[in-house]
């Protein structure tokens, strides 16, 4: 799966697409291969002050249950509700339907140390070559 | 189906609803005999505020229905009565039938723990000999029973390590722990109050006595450290690893998860070990009946004797036997009464069945592990060559350039008559095999085992496809254990609302 | 050795074909100075007959042959030879926990039965495959609701078993939970007007057990009402689980924590027996304690799976919130069994008689002079009597006919050392309960 150019990511395989003040966070297509098939999503509640690389939820695999770390800084105004009733939607379309958080940034300049799209391939594909090695 | 699966199968085409489905009003499987006192109205009785209509939906049916019921779904579980059982870790042995017959004898399962000490000396007879016993096969100096599991061992350990470090005036930040070790210990310290600080293995799978030096402080409360490692590899710098914790201040625990591979052979309480728990439904052979009960008695250096649950065991001058609860320094109570009295009693069955010879069992289980290793070797992976005890840790190396895994031939396993042997386990070896045969397999299961893994290994190179969808020759097929957990249904439910009496 | 399956010569064939010479060559990774020289010094070994007689010496030493009236906390119910006969079957004894669902089913679904037959009993959503017993499954009620509410704060009844309330505290003290003790009143229930004031935006839960120690029924939803007032959850404990054939379910409680023993399972000295938890829909998530869902197999079949495996310690490591691993599955499937065989009805019937006896027991033993009934509120099969003197020094008298008598609350509450609980279940006779009134008499007649 591509990599939306305009998204930025984290290290812990997430994304964040910035929209004025407005940053919509998702879980990677690299992340929600690795935990296999998401069974539950655990987000926090509107209005929750988020800190930059702090976990803010976790999402659960029939045996793993990894935490996502906030890419920026900010308060949350809106979740994705559908993913309780549909958590496959991460499985199946990971940078557009299954966002799972918007947030209010508190630090616009904290956007520019995250991955783009070409850095965080070739982050992934680093990661790969150690697993097999 | 191939020409090699030599051992017989397990029934698997009972058809058998829920008990619920069965059910129709007026029937019933215990009678009661009648009652010799005045009936009085329960509702009035209790008062009308408090009183229960019916229990909807609750189940009616016969004795017969019941046996025939449970019978049939008896039929669908494996069991070590039925064959080997390879899982790491969890000591899969036989279970001898004297134990149950004693555990439920009159005097023994009929015991009330709030009966009077004087008429209870049977009770506390038997729980000083079985204390005597672990005490000597571990080497250590006090002990406690009351723990319900390994689980809850675990954390009555740490909670005396933290009492003991809080006499001394602090009861530090951090206790320590290997990353090949397994997920209750860090969930467990967690619960007593402490921080994880992770330690690596070194190349050998071993604990890294270097790093260990650099990372111990006087923030460090305890290193928990199994041994025989998770590996089946036994720790050869434990000692050296005590003596550096100790300088520090520090305490050595040790998970006695894998005793098996040590009694009668060595003693914990000679190389350091300061605290241990033990899982009686493992080295002492009490039954895991599907998943408990079991209990986890913990032992103790003499320095943590003051800190252990009540009650605890005394004699008194007139030489019996009583409870103490009056204990200044202890922890407190990590259950009601005085633990899992009828697994303790199965527990000493079985020490007293072999006494001192109890060294064969020990030496026949690693026997039989090293014997599977020699037979196996070759045919999988072996990712760490230190000498093993009693089990052995493959990886699917070689399978997975089928695209075979451990999961896949652990299932493939069962097709052959056995168990699956442990695989997510341990973390620091990428598809583990981890195989433990214990001392109750004979040589000829051993070979069937040993045959099996080959065709199996045979099977993944020529049809992968075979084991991949493996087992074959189940009452289901592999479940969609996915779609249990998005929806989960946890309980049953009459079909319509008119079915449910209310 | 009779569990050894292997002949000397098979032993020596095994270590030829490893390659070594010796048994003691298998232990040579053990640095020399900790392998044992001798054997260990255990008594052993015995034979099977050996050990039956050694146990059956045992149990003569404790109290065959006397009439007891203990309850608190564990009661003397009768037990059919069915259940003893289902979990002797050696699928059921002899099999691990059940994570190979294909080779599991068994013991998968009468989980899943047990689950049902919980939450059918309380009246609750969801119930778990079972805890350690009542006193571990209550402090784990806690730490659920601790977690669900995120406050810290907990109103705990003292007329809960004393050591429930012990255990929690243990656990309590390194969690940073306070607990607050609420007091009784003359009818032996909670007094509500103290827990209205106990009860603040940082409760977390208010704890009541119903019937609670003394055997007193406590007004759970008037409790759950006070605790909701302030968003804060309702815990009810139950030690005595034959009540609920009689007694309305704690459906007002937002989670329930059982102990199991009443259904099946021999006194056995303290245990094992079977702890429950079962709560809410909502909350499953927070639940500690294996689950058992229904799915279907790959061709469609119905089939049963541990499921929401995730909220468990292996799986979480450092970020478990209970760490609880074996759970009590025999003792689940006993209660499963001894259940079923009841039945709607038996299990009406058997708590009817429980209060049918208890009735006639507390009218005979206040007609002994001097004794009186302790508390004025309703009771299920147990009850507080009051002496005119020390209930220990009255039990020792009792002995000698042969009777362990009422259990004395002194222990555990010094205000209450003439006060003693007596219970009564379907087991204890008529002739038991004239006899017990009869040495009653006697024993406050002696002088002091």
């Amino acid at each position: 799966m591509a990599y939306p150019a305009g998204f930025r990511y984290t290290k812990e395989h997430e994304w964040i697409d910035v929209k004025g003040e407005t940053g919509t966070v998702g879980i990677t297509d690299y992340a929600q291969h690795e935990l296999g098939d998401v069974v539950f999503v655990e987000l926090p509640r509107v209005g929750a002050k988020l800190t930059a690389g702090k976990p803010f939820g976790t999402v659960e695999s029939v045996k793993a249950v990894s935490e996502i770390y906030s890419p920026a800084s900010g308060e949350v105004l809106e979740t994705n509700g559908k993913l309780g009733d549909s958590p496959e939607t991460i499985n199946k379309d990971p940078h557009a339907r299954a966002w799972l958080i918007k947030i209010k940034l508190s630090n616009k300049s904290e956007i520019a140390g995250l991955m783009d799209a070409p850095a965080y391939e070739a982050y992934i594909a680093a990661k790969d070559k150690e697993a097999h090695a | 189906m191939t020409d090699s699966i030599r051992k017989a199968r397990l029934h698997v085409n009972q058809s058998e609803g829920l008990i619920f489905e069965k059910s129709a009003p007026g029937k019933r499987g215990i009678e009661l005999p009648p009652l010799d006192v005045p009936a009085v109205d329960a509702r009035k009785a209790v008062g009308a505020e408090n009183a229960r209509d019916e229990i909807a939906a609750f189940p009616e049916v016969s004795e017969i229905e019941v046996i025939r019921h449970f019978t049939r779904l008896s039929t669908w579980n494996y069991a070590i009565d039925l064959g080997m059982y390879p899982l790491g870790s969890c000591t899969m042995k036989y279970n001898p039938r004297v134990n149950e017959f004693v555990a439920r004898l009159d005097g023994v399962a009929t015991e009330h723990p709030y009966q009077p000490l004087e008429l209870s000396q049977g009770c506390l007879k038997i729980l000083e000999l079985l204390q005597t016993c672990l005490l000597n096969i571990t080497g250590m100096d006090a002990v406690t029973l009351q723990p319900s599991a390994g689980a809850q061992g675990e954390l009555t350990g740490l909670l005396l390590i933290r009492a003991y470090l809080e006499s001394k005036g602090n009861p530090r930040k951090k206790v320590l722990i290997p990353d090949s070790a397994h997920g209750t210990n860090p969930a467990t310290a967690v619960i007593a109050g402490y921080e994880v600080e992770n330690v690596r293995s070194d190349a050998n799978g071993q604990i890294d006595i270097e790093q260990l030096k650099r990372i111990v402080n006087e923030d460090v409360a305890a290193l928990m450290v199994t041994n025989p490692s998770t590996l089946g590899v036994f720790e050869q710098r434990i000692a050296e690893a005590a003596e550096i914790l100790h300088a520090a201040g520090a305490l050595l625990y040790m998970d006695g998860a894998n005793m098996n591979a040590l009694a009668g052979v060595a003693r914990p309480g000679d190389f350091g070990v300061d605290v241990m728990h033990l899982n009686l439904h493992k080295t002492f052979s009490t039954p895991h009946g599907g998943g408990g009960p079991g209990a986890g008695p913990v032992v103790v250096k003499k320095i943590l004797e003051p800190f252990l649950p009540v009650p605890v065991l005394a004699k008194k001058p007139d030489g019996s036997l009583t409870l103490e609860f009056n204990r200044s320094a202890s922890i407190g109570r990590v259950r009601a009464f005085v633990g899992n009295f009828g697994v303790l009693v199965r527990a000493l069955a079985y020490t007293l069945a072999y006494g001192p010879g109890i060294r064969q069992a020990t030496e026949d289980a690693v026997l039989n592990a090293n014997y599977i290793r020699k037979n196996l070797e070759g045919v999988f992976d072996l990712p760490y060559a230190s000498p093993s005890m009693h089990e052995v840790v493959f990886s699917d190396a070689k399978q997975k350039k089928f695209g075979v895994g451990t999961m896949d031939i652990a299932k493939r396993l069962i097709d052959y008559g056995f168990h699956p042997y442990t695989t997510a386990f341990p973390l620091i070896v990428h598809g583990a095999m981890m195989i433990e045969p214990t001392e109750s397999e004979s040589k000829e299961e051993c070979d069937l085992f040993i045959d099996a893994m080959r065709a199996i290994a045979d099977e993944a190179e020529k049809n992968p496809e075979l084991v991949k969808t493996a087992p074959h020759s189940t009452r289901v097929g592999r479940l969609d254990e996915v779609g249990a957990a998005r929806k989960p249904i946890l309980r049953w439910k009459p079909a319509s609302k008119n079915e449910a009496a209310d | 050795m009779r569990y050894l399956p292997k002949s000397p010569s098979e032993r020596q064939e095994m270590l030829a074909a490893i390659g070594v010479r010796s048994a003691e060559e298998l232990f040579s990774s053990i640095p020399a100075k900790f392998r044992l020289k001798e054997l260990l010094n255990l008594p052993g070994p015995l034979s099977e007959m050996e050990i039956i007689d050694f146990f059956k010496a045992r149990g003569a030493e404790n109290s065959v042959g006397y009439t007891s009236f203990l309850g608190a906390g564990v009661y003397n119910h009768l037990r059919s030879v069915v259940t003893d006969a289902i979990i002797q079957r050696g699928e059921f004894l002899t099999s691990y926990t059940p994570y190979q669902a294909e080779i599991s089913q068994g013991t998968l679904q009468a989980i899943f039965e047990f689950q049902t037959l919980m939450c059918q009993l309380t009246v609750q959503e969801v119930a778990n495959a079972s805890m350690y017993d009542g006193s571990t499954a209550l402090t784990e009620a806690v730490l659920m609701a601790d977690r669900i509410t995120g406050r810290r704060r907990v109103v705990m009844a003292r007329s809960v078993h004393p050591e429930y309330r012990q255990v929690l505290a243990t656990y309590a003290r390194n969690l940073k939970i306070e607990i607050i003790e609420a007091g009784f009143t003359e009818t032996g229930q909670i007094d509500l007007a103290k827990v209205k004031e106990l009860v603040h935006d940082d409760t977390s839960c208010v704890v009541v057990q119903s019937p609670n120690f003394f055997g007193v029924i406590e007004p759970v939803e008037q409790i759950a009402q006070i605790a909701h007032a302030k968003e804060s959850l309702s815990v009810v404990a139950i030690t005595e689980a034959v009540s609920l054939g009689a007694l309305k379910p704690p459906s007002a409680a937002d989670i329930v924590a059982m102990e199991g023993q009443s259904f099946g399972l021999a006194p056995s000295y303290g245990g094992p027996f079977v702890g429950v938890i079962a709560t809410r829909e909502k909350f499953v998530r927070q639940m500690p304690g294996r689950l058992a869902g229904q799915t279907t197999d790959n061709t469609g079949r119905r089939g049963f799976c541990l499921t929401l495996a995730t909220r468990e310690q292996h799986i979480r490591r450092e970020k478990a919130t209970s760490n609880i691993c074996t759970n009590q599955a025999l003792c689940a499937l006993a209660a499963t069994v001894h259940l079923c065989l009841l039945g709607k009805e038996g299990l009406k019937e058997l708590a009817a008689q429980n209060i049918a006896k208890a009735r006639f027991a507390a009218a005979e033993l206040a007609k002994v002079p001097g004794v009186k009934l302790a508390f004025t509120g309703p009771t299920f099969n147990e009850f507080v009597i009051e002496l005119p003197r020390s209930v220990k020094i009255v039990n020792a008298s009792l002995r000698r006919d042969k009777i362990i008598g009422p259990y004395a609350l002194g222990t555990f509450y010094p205000e209450l050392t003439k006060r003693g609980l007596v219970c009564v279940t379907e087991t204890t006779t008529r002739a038991q309960i004239e006899t017990l009134a009869a040495a009653l008499k006697r024993a406050l007649a002696e002088p002091l």
